[in-house]
């Protein structure tokens, strides 16, 4: 089956494409809207997909940002992520892969325990980010930061690579990690 | 650029604080516990399954028989500053008076009731016969709370588990006059699906002589306009048998033999129906132990595992205050 390479493609012209993967189809399209609505320099693309392998009959521009969302409130959209992550190549890891938690606001619906989140983003070597998706202001910030982080994979930004922000942010979360 | 790297030498000045206090303070043993709680992360946790032979010398069936089969509600509660049990006939006292307070104030009128409010500690337990018709029934429990008891100061009492059967007004107004009385603080504990789902395993895996009630499961799809409640009943001996396939560590549980038996339900509920269950919220789990809701209604129908609901309920309950 086809594997998500992060190089196999020539780049667009300014454009930066981000891959959203998730089982809840509501939250990834409000998702896409606020990061759309954002100002950039670059020309925005943001592809919603339920689940990896992508099908490979679609002409689709080079992916720069692949952000996997996991439900906390559903085990399924975990065991949906773990799925989809053996569809994508190794050096995506390389910083343009990132995690993204949502539903840990109402601990009372929660099914999945937050340390399982965080183990899978360590083992992947990715950073992960919580945000509360239903939340209006909270997911218009992290649209923010979504796009930041994505010009910043396409290259846009000069001086930054996507491998210097993830040893930058990796480096900020503590020596606790580090003991493991 | 140098990459960072956790430093290996520390200089002897950064050692912990601990080493050089013989008495540590409680403010320094509770940040202590915090930080071992927040460095824990991965290690995959592990309960003991309550054992019936360490159970069965405490609790006397006659004696806990009023606290079985009625459902309770839970609430957390923080530490109880300066409550002594020798003052407890003093605490009916006053508590008396308040509710008679309250109860003119014109919050509710019942006449002819009369309010025999006791406050008792767990060696007397009310007598059979009483006259009158019990209308609530409160108590404040601390099973094995250890990690909670080691970081308080001596003036405050922990009970961090307190149940209530009855009306809610009541608990209402009890509830105000504790935390008045002894500057303490009462949270409703809900429970959530992990731990709802933990709780099926570990009561699952207790060993009954016969089964009074099957193992029954409800579930909540999120959906509009209202939602839907899928259940799933099962023989409670077919539940066992799958449960010992899947428990590898003899007297412990496991996180992964938690989400294993959970998974084994999951998937032949989707074979059967083509439902993803694990997308679903676990609302409710019944079985011959215990009961459970999300909402944080509580169950006990088996007098041998009542410590062990207990530990597990004081647990959650300690989480919830930290």
């Amino acid at each position: 089956m086809s594997v998500l390479r992060p190089l196999d493609k020539l780049p667009g012209l300014n454009t930066a494409t981000i891959l959203l993967v998730g089982t809840e189809d509501a939250l990834l399209q409000q998702l896409a809207d606020s990061m759309l609505k954002e100002d950039c320099a670059s020309e925005l693309k943001v592809h919603l997909a339920k689940s990896l392998p992508l099908p490979s009959s679609v002409n689709r521009p080079r992916i720069d940002l692949i952000v996997f969302v996991v439900n906390l409130h559903s085990k399924y959209s975990l065991q949906n992520t773990e799925e989809s992550l053996r569809h994508v190549d190794a050096s995506f890891f390389l910083g343009k892969v990132c995690f993204l938690a949502t539903g840990a606001g109402r601990e009372s619906h929660c099914s999945i325990h937050r340390h399982t989140v965080v183990k899978l983003a360590h083992t992947y070597q990715s950073p992960l980010l919580y945000c509360d998706l239903e939340v209006e202001g909270f997911r218009a910030t992290m649209a923010q930061r979504l796009v930041r982080v994505l010009q910043i994979c396409a290259g846009h930004v000069p001086g930054v690579s996507a491998l210097n922000l993830l040893s930058l942010l990796r480096s900020s979360e503590g020596p606790s990690l580090e003991d493991l | 650029m140098d990459s960072y790297s956790a430093p290996e030498s520390t200089p002897s000045a950064s050692s912990r604080p601990e080493d050089y206090f013989i008495g540590a303070t409680p403010l320094q043993k509770r940040l202590e516990s915090v930080r071992k709680q927040s460095s824990f992360i991965l290690t995959p946790p592990r309960r003991k399954i309550p054992q019936c032979s360490q159970l069965q010398e405490d609790v006397d069936p006659q004696k806990v028989a009023f606290l079985l089969h009625k459902q309770w509600t839970l609430y957390s509660l923080t530490p109880l500053y300066k409550f002594s049990y020798s003052n407890l006939k003093e605490y009916s006292r006053l508590l008396n008076a308040f509710i008679v307070a309250e109860k003119q104030k014109g919050l509710a009128v019942e006449v002819g009731e009369d309010f025999n409010i006791k406050i008792v500690s767990k060696s007397q337990l009310p007598s059979e016969n009483r006259e009158g018709k019990v209308l609530w029934t409160g108590w404040f429990c601390c099973v094995f709370g250890d990690s909670l008891l080691e970081t308080v100061s001596e003036d405050f009492t922990c009970l961090p588990l307190f149940l209530a059967n009855g009306a809610e007004s009541n608990t209402a107004i009890i509830g105000t006059w504790f935390q008045k009385t002894f500057d303490c603080y009462f949270s409703p504990l809900a429970i959530n699906a992990f731990n709802l789902s933990w709780m099926a395993a570990m009561w699952t895996a207790c060993k009954m002589d016969h089964y009074v009630a099957t193992t029954e499961f409800l579930w909540s799809v999120p959906c509009s306009p209202q939602s839907l409640d899928i259940s799933f009943a099962i023989h409670p001996e077919d539940a066992k048998a799958l449960w010992d396939s899947v428990h590898k560590t003899p007297g412990e549980v496991t996180q992964e033999e938690v989400d294993l038996f959970m998974d084994c339900l999951y998937s032949h509920f989707h074979r059967h129906f083509k439902i993803h269950l694990s997308a679903t919220r676990l609302v409710r789990v019944s079985t011959s132990v215990a009961s459970a809701h999300t909402d944080g209604k509580i169950k006990i129908l088996c007098h041998k595992y009542l410590i062990g609901v207990l530990a597990y309920l004081t647990e959650l309950a300690i989480f919830q205050i930290e």
